[in-house]
């Protein structure tokens, strides 16, 4: 085989209008030589979903900064469940309160990254998730 | 493996995007794949959509699914963009301008990057072309890697090829250049509510004129994809084009010089892949060091390999 590549969605679920985060992991995970799928801005779940699985990512990384993250992580995971895909990693940062962080772990998410936090730092941990992930197949 | 051939086939969404990426990575398993799904294809309309970066090839691309779907077919869509020469990455966004389709059951969307693919397309293309075939999607658009002038390699492998350019690119010199110019078998001036975009229609026009005779003249549509104005006799034009290669000489003759380049790729991938075998094989430090001193040549070092390997020549 010759390389099996890193792919990654990185969304943008419901409402807020702001995406420079986003692009700033994008660019940073490029940089690391995955491939990133951009689903742009005003997605739903479903939408989310649908481009995981047509797209065959390893990950979805989800950026969100309405404080709607419960919801949308939640719906995330659980519809990558229903469709038997409950093997992609569900990662995202943006604007989530510390408190918040542990309910989306429990629920399924991988990490959540804050703001602030080092871009390589996002690189390395989801290496070593996909690594682990791939591992299992 | 057959299992998930089977899924695929069922039309399963997972199947299929996990088949197109084993392809891609150049798997040991693609060609048997390709084998076992074969006989399934040539069923579909494939169309290529090519032009240069930011013409609207995306968003032409968006509003050309809604019109096939209007009429009930379904869709396939591969959507190329430049992976990094440095890190081999790559930002596969052309699906923003589709994503409305996304959760249509009748519309898959695929992003590929070109992952060091020169000629517009990627490596794994034509496969996943056919895999989509196979899998009996009606029309497949292969949106190419936003190109200049000479990446032409759309030709091998669409039955329709659409040029997409926009006003304000040059001048007349720039139609009557070799390259991209020529492969057109229907032509898009997007963007047609910009300036120039009357001169730009006329030297194309123009251009056309200059072959007599020719069993097919490529038509020249004003689009503005952004708003759908003009996508529709668009999206018509593709299809009689697509009829009048099924059913003419100069059709058959696009068809045999597709299929031959298609065996002869398969033939140089497999060959290069047992050269650099046997390359591994025969190489040893002590030949390496006479190279170095210049006691042999790569030259001489290749035709021994090569009198080994097919020594009937």
């Amino acid at each position: 085989m010759d390389e099996r590549k890193i792919r990654v969605v990185v969304a943008k679920p419901g409402l807020d209008g702001h995406d420079r985060g986003a692009k700033v992991v994008a660019r940073a995970l490029r940089d690391a030589g995955m491939e990133v799928i951009y689903t742009g801005l005003r997605q739903t779940p479903e939408q989310i979903v649908e481009t995981v699985l047509q797209e065959d990512a390893d990950a979805v990384g989800i950026s969100i900064l309405s404080g709607a993250h419960t919801f949308y992580f939640n719906k995330i995971i659980d519809m990558l469940k229903e469709k038997d895909a409950s093997d992609v990693i569900v990662f995202g940062g943006g604007v989530i309160p510390d408190a918040d962080i542990p309910g989306l772990l429990e629920a399924g998410a991988g990490a959540v990254f804050g703001p602030g936090t080092p871009t390589p730092e996002c690189v390395e941990w989801l290496e070593k998730a996909v690594a682990e992930k791939r591992s299992k197949e | 493996m057959d299992k998930l051939i089977d899924k695929a086939l069922a039309g399963d969404t997972r199947a299929i995007a996990r088949i197109i990426s084993l392809i891609e990575n150049g798997d040991p398993v693609s060609d048997a794949v390709m084998r076992r799904i074969y006989p399934l294809t040539g069923r579909a309309v494939v169309i290529g959509i090519t032009g240069s970066p930011g013409a609207g090839k995306s968003t032409l691309t968006d509003k050309v699914i809604e019109s096939f779907r209007k009429q009930g077919k379904t869709v396939g869509i591969i959507a190329i963009d430049p992976s990094s020469p440095f890190s081999g990455g790559a930002i596969l966004a052309d699906r923003i301008r589709m994503q409305r389709h996304t959760g249509d059951d009748g519309v898959y969307i695929r992003s590929m990057g070109t992952r060091g693919s020169l000629g517009g397309l990627s490596r794994g293309t034509r496969e996943a072309v056919l895999l989509l075939d196979a899998c009996g999607k009606d029309v497949i658009v292969i949106e190419t890697v936003g190109v200049g002038q000479s990446e032409v390699d759309i030709i091998k492998l669409a039955d329709t090829v659409c040029v997409v350019l926009v006003p304000g690119m040059g001048d007349d010199i720039q139609i009557m250049k070799a390259g991209i110019m020529e492969i057109a078998d229907v032509f898009a001036i997007n963007k047609a509510d910009k300036p120039g975009v009357d001169r730009v229609a006329a030297e194309v026009r123009l251009m056309l004129d200059l072959v007599k005779n020719r069993p097919w003249t490529p038509p020249v549509h004003l689009t503005i994809a952004e708003n759908g104005d003009g996508v529709d006799e668009f999206a018509e034009s593709i299809l009689k084009h697509h009829d009048f290669i099924k059913n003419s000489p100069e059709g058959a003759k696009v068809e045999y010089r597709r299929l031959s380049s298609e065996v002869e790729d398969i033939l140089l991938k497999n060959l290069s892949r047992r050269t650099e075998k046997i390359w591994k094989n025969h190489m040893s430090e002590e030949l390496m060091k006479e190279l170095a001193a210049r006691e042999t040549n790569p030259y001489l070092v290749a035709a021994d390999i090569l009198k080994k390997i097919f020594p009937h020549g």
